[in-house]
């Protein structure tokens, strides 16, 4: 008993010895750091970093909506993020802790101004475009060689699902993607928040609902990589990531992404301080952290998206700079458009319409 | 004496009371406010601050908007429906699959049982998440068992199984089979041979003694397992969301979408309290025909 008593005092000791060292909490994205970083910047400043991965806004959202999440530095995508701000969930940077801020890109800064005015709460972590990744023997063995795979129709022409269905589907599950993609598919204004023309979409996507094999979020890097399906709606850089790890496996599985030629959604993911941070002085070290130009470059050479950081291009891989489905081309971007967050009465008419459309009723 | 007593009952009701209770008023309270951006998502709220007048206020604000929505959208119905309709096609297979296990354990030879529980409770020591992401690889495309398939040449295409209701029955019959076996493999290993004996001397073959005095006799494990079963099975969220497909449409993801993606949390309380009201009528029915049995038999 008194064994039991002592080592259970003794464990106690330990946790509060750990509780008094300096601990930074970094909500990110699943699959979205290169993890020798949160090494490094432990090495670095002596806190310890613990570090969770979310795979939906909503999850993230619904945590810091509760308050008190208990986490210093979270990442939410900027359309998001916009109406986060709005109510007090994130506070003011403090760019005098943040030197590093002279790195970041002017170009990416004037669009995130949209969603973020000034910048005032949050810095660009990666930027990319969501569009079509194909496993291209799959999708040619079933649609012929000049199978249409830089095109919305690929995934919403019901006569490429058909034969697609063969092989296996992933959509987003993530009807604030999604929409926008149908949107536009149909020639109606992308960013639309007017239910009627919200509800146009359901057409589209009954038309090709039976030959989806699932709707997720995250699943498709695998499936990709693994060859288990032939197209995925999904983030850029995921799929990239999935072309990699293929290339890896050299299993025989090519995979290749293309935003789509209609126009594209154009997303960023922000780092941003929530209100209530048990440790905002941690965060302002992590966020600096993350703009110094070596350690930015390691996190887009390892998760293949660009990022907002201007210094950080020259120690980029030649295959990121390169590669005009991470650094799109201008004319490219020109194609790419943005989108801005629902008010409530429209994100229940989406996520309703949405429901419908995944699960037919 | 009578102090000691109250002692007694009064742990069990502060359990009940703090950790079902408690959570339950919050859940009914906030079903019906009403959805707002802030944090809280939700209003009103309960401030203690303002005294009197704000406990008129908070109630006054509260109403029954949340529940007429309910009633009033097809969705939710056929959520609980189809939800019910998986609960009871799994319970029924878990026992299908359940009950011979648990009669061959409690007729094993008596020093190999506790090796056949420990094989049983063996994989209750990896995580349930991990279990359930190994059956994604072999249920999926290219996974082991289309690939076993294939090879053996009962099929030349691939099923597909993963990301549909198959594959959710298999998850959860899969997951909640231990629930069925441990109470039947308990209320079977009690049971008197001596009534088996004397029900064959008397003339009975092994089947019907098997209907006659087994299956009566196992009746109470079997029940108990099956609502060990079928309860969590009918709120069930991961199997759904992770071995199911676009159709597979359950309670529990829906009340994920309320709460995750519209941000309406007394909506998704609605739903969680009519879950639980819809539990519970069919447990009260039953306890009743039970207690009505037992009178009738003394």
């Amino acid at each position: 008993m008194k064994k039991i008593m002592l080592s259970l005092m003794a464990s106690l000791m330990v946790s509060t010895s750990i509780a008094s060292a300096a601990e930074v909490r970094v909500y990110n994205w699943s699959d979205y750091i290169d993890e020798d970083l949160i090494e490094k910047f432990e090495a670095e400043t002596g806190d310890k970093l613990i570090y969770d991965v979310f795979d939906t806004n909503e999850l993230l959202e619904t945590k810091l909506l509760a308050g008190s999440s208990g986490y210093d530095v979270v990442v939410p995508s900027a359309s998001f993020m916009e109406r986060q701000i709005k109510i007090g969930v994130f506070q003011k940077l403090d760019y005098s802790q943040l030197p590093n801020g002279k790195n970041l890109w002017d170009l990416i800064k004037q669009r995130t101004a949209k969603y973020d005015p000034d910048n005032a709460y949050s810095i660009n972590y990666m930027w990319g475009t969501t569009g079509i990744g194909v496993n291209i023997a799959k999708v040619k063995e079933v649609l012929g060689d000049d199978a249409p795979i830089d095109s919305l129709a690929l995934i919403f022409d019901p006569k490429n699902m058909e034969k697609l269905s063969a092989c296996g589907v992933h959509l987003l599950d993530a009807p604030g993607e999604m929409i926008p993609a149908a949107l536009q598919y149909i020639g109606e204004f992308a960013d639309s928040k007017d239910p009627e023309v919200i509800k146009k979409t359901e057409a589209v996507f009954e038309a090709i609902r039976p030959y989806v094999t699932k709707f997720h979020s995250s699943e498709y890097v695998n499936a990709l990589a693994n060859g288990d399906i032939c197209v995925a709606f999904g983030y850029s850089g995921d799929i990239l990531q999935a072309r990699d790890r293929a290339a890896e496996a050299d299993n025989g599985v090519e995979i290749a992404y293309n935003a789509a030629k209609e126009g594209a959604v154009m997303w960023f993911d922000q780092m941003a301080i929530p209100a209530d941070a048990p440790n905002p002085e941690g965060a302002h070290k992590f966020l600096n952290f993350m703009m110094d130009a070596n350690n930015m470059a390691a996190a887009s050479n390892y998760v293949y998206y660009a990022n907002g950081n201007l210094a950080s291009q020259e120690f980029l891989e030649e295959d990121i700079t390169g590669d005009t489905a991470i650094y799109p081309t201008p004319e490219t971007l020109k194609n790419l458009f943005t989108t801005t967050a629902y008010g409530s009465k429209e994100q229940r008419t989406v996520t309703r319409l949405w429901t419908k459309i995944k699960s037919g009723t | 004496m009578n102090f000691r007593k109250y002692l007694l009952i009064l742990i069990p009701y502060s359990w009940l009371l703090l950790l079902f209770l408690v959570p339950f008023i919050i859940v009914v309270k906030m079903s019906l406010s009403d959805t707002e951006m802030a944090i809280p998502p939700y209003y009103p709220y309960f401030t203690l601050s303002e005294g009197w007048q704000g406990i008129v206020n908070f109630f006054s604000e509260l109403d029954f908007e949340n529940y007429i929505f309910l009633a009033e959208d097809n969705l939710y119905w056929k959520a609980y429906l189809s939800s019910l309709k998986i609960a009871l096609i799994s319970t029924f297979f878990t026992l299908l699959i359940g009950y011979p296990i648990a009669y061959g354990m409690a007729n094993a030879q008596p020093e190999w049982r506790p090796t056949l529980m420990m094989i049983i409770i063996l994989p209750f020591w990896t995580s349930f998440l991990i279990r359930i992401y190994s059956w994604m690889g072999i249920l999926s495309q290219e996974g082991f068992l289309n690939q076993f398939l294939l090879w053996i040449g009962i099929i030349d295409q691939p099923l597909t199984i993963l990301n549909t209701n198959v594959a959710v029955y298999i998850g959860i019959v899969y997951t909640y089979l231990p629930f069925m076996i441990l109470p039947i493999y308990a209320s079977l290993e009690k049971l008197d041979i001596s009534l088996l004996e004397a029900a064959i001397d008397l003339g009975c073959n092994r089947s019907q003694s098997f209907w006659l005095i087994t299956m009566p006799l196992s009746k109470a494990g079997v029940i108990a397992g099956c609502f060990l079963v079928f309860i969590p099975v009918l709120g069930e969220f991961v199997i759904p969301d992770l071995l199911g497909g676009a159709d597979t449409l359950m309670i529990g993801t829906i009340l994920w979408q309320e709460f995750f993606a519209n941000r309406d949390w007394p909506v998704a309380s609605a739903v969680a309290v009519v879950l639980l009201l819809l539990l519970m009528i069919p447990i009260i029915l039953f306890q009743r025909s039970e207690q009505k049995q037992r009178e009738a038999e003394q």
